[in-house]
């Protein structure tokens, strides 16, 4: 193997994704078959504006989007990571390739989810998980699969 | 297992991946894969692995990039085949 497993830190500051559209606050658990991390909803997005006027609720397109750049990105990168050294890594770029996802709550601003994900498989750099956003009940807001593949750039 | 059998059986896979309907339904062994029944070139992964898992064989990544027709597939599947 060429590079090294990351730490948490080392594995969040390398999500491409920034503010304001970055998902992830927080990797909890990471190693090569599951990643589990958090995000609170930040109650002033601007969309909740308009999802919907005077009853905020969070995008379900956007869950899936934490989703993934907790699942596809993170776990993605953790895994390229220990293939190859960082500045070959660098140049790789997370795509996401598709999506299967069942809803089964809300999450309300302010929220804080945890994202839950396990790996299906790992091959020619195209990973596909199986996950689900957590709320801090244990409820389950989504779940389903989804994948992505790493282009180099 | 026969060639027709195979082949048929390697459409089936393709199927749910196959966006192009009028070539799935018109697929000879020299369909291609990609430009024609316009499988996304993300999913050839999943194909792959369906292969692999219906057929109880591996297929080498180098072999993958080989494969542009059904009838490609059919050949690597019965090269793996004991």
């Amino acid at each position: 193997m060429a590079g090294r497993p990351l730490t948490p830190a080392e594995l969040l500051a390398r999500i491409p994704q920034r503010e304001p559209f970055r998902f992830v606050d927080e990797i909890l658990e990471v190693d090569d078959e599951h990643v589990l991390a958090s995000y609170t909803w930040r109650p002033e997005a601007d969309f909740y504006r308009g999802h919907f006027p005077g009853d905020p609720v969070t995008p379900g397109v956007l869950l899936v989007e934490s989703l993934a750049q907790s699942s596809v990105v993170a776990l993605g990168i953790y895994l390229l990571a220990q293939e190859l050294p960082d500045e070959e890594a660098a140049k790789v770029v997370p795509f996401f390739t598709d999506a299967s996802i069942e809803f089964s709550g809300i999450v309300r601003p302010g929220t804080r989810v945890r994202m839950e994900s396990k790996k299906v498989f790992w091959r020619r750099r195209k990973l596909r998980i199986e996950g689900r956003i957590l709320l801090d009940d244990d409820s389950v807001v989504c779940s389903g699969t989804l994948a992505g593949i790493g282009v180099t750039r | 297992m026969s060639k027709e059998e195979l082949f048929a059986k390697v459409v089936e896979i393709l199927t749910p991946y196959a966006k192009n309907r009028a070539a799935l339904a018109a697929v000879t062994p020299e369909t291609h894969i990609l430009d024609e029944l316009e499988v996304n070139s993300a999913r050839l992964v999943d194909v792959v692995l369906a292969f692999e898992d219906q057929f109880d064989i591996e297929i080498a990544d180098e072999d993958v990039d080989a494969v542009e027709t059904v009838a490609d597939c059919v050949a690597l599947i019965q090269q793996k085949l004991p």
